[in-house]
């Protein structure tokens, strides 16, 4: 096995995460482990035949989430694709209305009408979890002209896989953003497959994706995934462009997941050499990775470490016994959440009909 | 008291009135602002209103549509023009999988308070492409609204109720209804608003109901003159106005009333939005009939070219007057 030399430049050192505390740095490790654990138990009752539908799961990308929300001020947003449990997990999501809307719960956070796919919380500024491939882009796009609009300082995060870089309306997206000087920073989460088709046979591309930021006059950066403090130390930069000086910013996240592209991936280790992920695993974890890093730094042990590992288990099997006992959604559950006006009896709702069942 | 307004202007007229009542309202769209319109509905807005309220978008439906719901769901109220309403298949996605579903899939935690507005109509020689009429499309997701108003009255008092309305509301205008001149009710008895789902009766009558939407209804008013000078048929004619949410209960009263239907629709036949209410009066009104209901809808085929035949292959009077007489 290839050992891959250690990053060039340190951004632990960096001003925006010398600013963290060592509770803060914890908190970020704690974090990746609990997006991690609760994967690992959604992937367990995916399998038991607990829920439908697919499962993306997040496992090898958890410093993408944590590191950029972990950034949030109070007039941040949050918009991603269907891969989006350790977002909604890094927004303060709670793992019970979670693992509940993947067992279609009536306490699921989409009552159990979203699914795996589209988990939402705009009490914490996360506006889904969508399942169309770059569908998100040009919400995100609008969220943040929204901030402008509305005064308010702040910026959307909005994320996409490398496989949504080729849809015309994440281009649309770039266009408009970089046009109307929208605080916008797009994120791609680069894991190198598009499904089961690598970058190289999807994408037409020069240097990097991110590069095709310079068609649209955007600035643009790549960042390594597997190191939480360089994706804060990069994100925190394009960030304060959006709020500040209302400017977009394309990020290219480098990243791996270690799983298929959904649990329904029936290719996953074929396109794949079991070297490769075996190298991703030992070099280029991030949890591993951060893990050393507290441990050398002296703010963990072995011990401790293993005590959140195992916390964040006991968390996620806490949020199973919680989903397999909720409610399921009821007939009558079916045909509301549908208009506004209706599911608030305002006077517009009486008039005409408005749905159609005999 | 009332004075006369082109469809046009009534509609500029309600957009104006909406931009003073909420400093949210925006108007976007491709050559809205300093272009005044394609079409013109929106002139002198820009100049009003400035570049922060009404703005200039690319040729980038999928994009600005997309922006525009996104800004919704964070309290932004934009009232989007498709230059035509043709040009939704680019936009596709967002209009049906963003606009009309988000408020479902997150379980009520977000809304989309978005107008998108244009004309929807063939009759113009531009061919298929420009020439679809999407009403029941999009009038069959649960999520969407849909009107379409046919008079000058109509028009200022729809995209007010749009606006208004927190849900996505569709509104299909008539680039051949834009120059034509109505009523309208003066502006000192107060908002002028007609409620979605709320049909009108435009011409009373007792032979035989003319159900229509759109510029149909004013090929039925043209038609249900000839009915009676001609033929001595006494035609009523009931504007829908509003597809979703529908006036069922003015459907079926007309219908008891009359006994006969003819229902006419620029939609193309299957799935139209007159197969929608001929089955809700088949199903809730099917004693009264005295008559199988009969449609005229455009002709089963893309929209035509030639100005020589295209009229032929939309509802009119010709066409209409025709079908009610197999009822006779």
């Amino acid at each position: 096995m290839s050992s891959v030399p250690p990053p060039a430049l340190d951004f632990a050192t960096s001003a925006i995460n010398q600013s963290l505390s060592n509770s803060q740095k914890i908190g970020l490790f704690t974090l990746m482990v609990r997006i991690r654990r609760f994967e690992q138990a959604a992937l367990k009752y995916y399998n038991a035949g607990k829920m439908g539908g697919f499962l993306h799961l997040y496992i090898g990308q958890e410093a993408v989430a944590v590191g950029t929300i972990s950034l949030a001020g109070p007039d941040d947003h949050f918009i991603t694709a269907y891969r989006d449990h350790g977002h909604a997990l890094a927004v303060g999501m709670g793992m019970n209305e979670c693992m509940a809307e993947m067992f279609g719960k009536q306490s699921g956070c989409s009552k159990g009408k979203g699914g795996s796919m589209h988990f939402f919380a705009p009490d914490k500024n996360f506006w889904g979890g969508h399942g169309i491939v770059a569908g998100q882009t040009p919400l995100g796009l609008g969220l943040a002209f929204g901030l402008k609009y509305l005064e308010r300082e702040g910026c959307c995060l909005c994320y996409l896989g490398d496989g949504a870089v080729n849809q015309g309306t994440f281009h649309e997206s770039l266009n408009l953003s970089g046009l109307f000087e929208i605080p916008v920073v797009f994120v791609i989460e680069n894991n190198g497959y598009s499904m089961g088709t690598s970058q190289e046979r999807s994408s037409a591309y020069s240097g990097c994706l991110a590069q095709r930021a310079e068609a649209y006059g955007i600035e643009w950066d790549v960042i390594d995934g597997s190191d939480v403090y360089e994706v804060r130390a990069k994100t925190h930069i394009a960030m304060e462009r959006a709020r500040k000086q209302h400017k977009p910013t394309l990020l290219e996240i480098d990243t791996y997941r270690y799983y298929g592209h959904s649990v329904a991936d029936a290719n996953a280790k074929k396109y794949r050499t079991p070297e490769e992920i075996e190298n991703y695993k030992q070099n280029h974890d991030p949890i591993t990775l951060l893990r050393r890093r507290l441990i050398t730094d002296g703010l963990l042990t072995d011990a401790s470490a293993d005590a959140i590992h195992l916390a964040a288990a006991e968390e996620a099997a806490v949020a199973v016994k919680f989903a397999d006992e909720a409610p399921i959604p009821t007939l009558a559950d079916i045909s509301t959440d549908i208009y506004w006006e209706s599911d608030h009896q305002t006077p517009a709702s009486k008039i005409g009909r408005h749905f159609f069942n005999d | 008291m009332s004075r006369t307004l082109t469809y046009r202007a009534a509609l500029r007229e309600g957009l104006d009135e909406e931009l003073a009542r909420d400093p949210n309202v925006v108007l976007m769209g491709e050559e809205v602002a300093q272009y005044n319109g394609a079409y013109k509905v929106t002139e002198g807005l820009w100049k009003k209103w400035g570049s922060k309220r009404v703005f200039d978008t690319p040729i980038s439906e999928a994009g600005f549509i997309g922006m525009g719901i996104g800004a919704s769901m964070l309290g932004v109220r934009p009232v989007m023009e498709l230059m035509f309403w043709s040009f939704h298949s680019v936009a596709f996605d967002q209009l049906v999988n963003n606009a009309a579903c988000v408020r479902y899939m997150s379980g009520g935690l977000c809304h989309c308070p978005i107008v998108v507005r244009g004309p929807a109509n063939g009759g113009t020689g531009v061919g298929a492409t420009h020439s679809h009429i999407p009403e029941a499309l999009f009038a069959a997701f649960p999520g969407l609204k849909v009107c379409a108003p046919a008079t000058p009255a109509d028009a200022k008092g729809l995209i007010k109720a749009a606006i208004r309305d927190n849900d996505p509301v569709y509104v299909m205008e008539n680039t051949l209804l834009y120059g034509n001149s109505g009523e309208v009710p003066d502006l000192e008895a107060g908002d002028h608003i007609v409620p979605l789902g709320m049909a009108d009766i435009k011409r009373q009558g007792t032979d035989v109901s003319l159900i229509a939407h759109g510029r149909s209804v004013i090929q039925c008013l043209a038609a249900a003159e000839i009915l009676q000078t001609e033929h001595g048929i006494h035609c009523e004619v009931l504007d829908l106005r509003s597809i979703r949410p529908l006036d069922q209960d003015a459907i079926l009263n007309t219908v008891r009333k009359t006994h006969r239907v003819v229902l006419v629709d620029e939609s193309k036949p299957f799935g139209g939005v007159s197969a929608m209410v001929g089955m809700l009066i088949q199903e809730h009104a099917f004693d009264a009939l005295d008559a199988p209901i009969k449609r005229v809808c455009s002709i089963d085929a893309p929209a035509i070219y030639s100005p020589h035949i295209e009229h032929e292959q939309l509802p009119n009077p010709k066409r209409i007057v025709a079908k009610v007489l197999t009822l006779a």
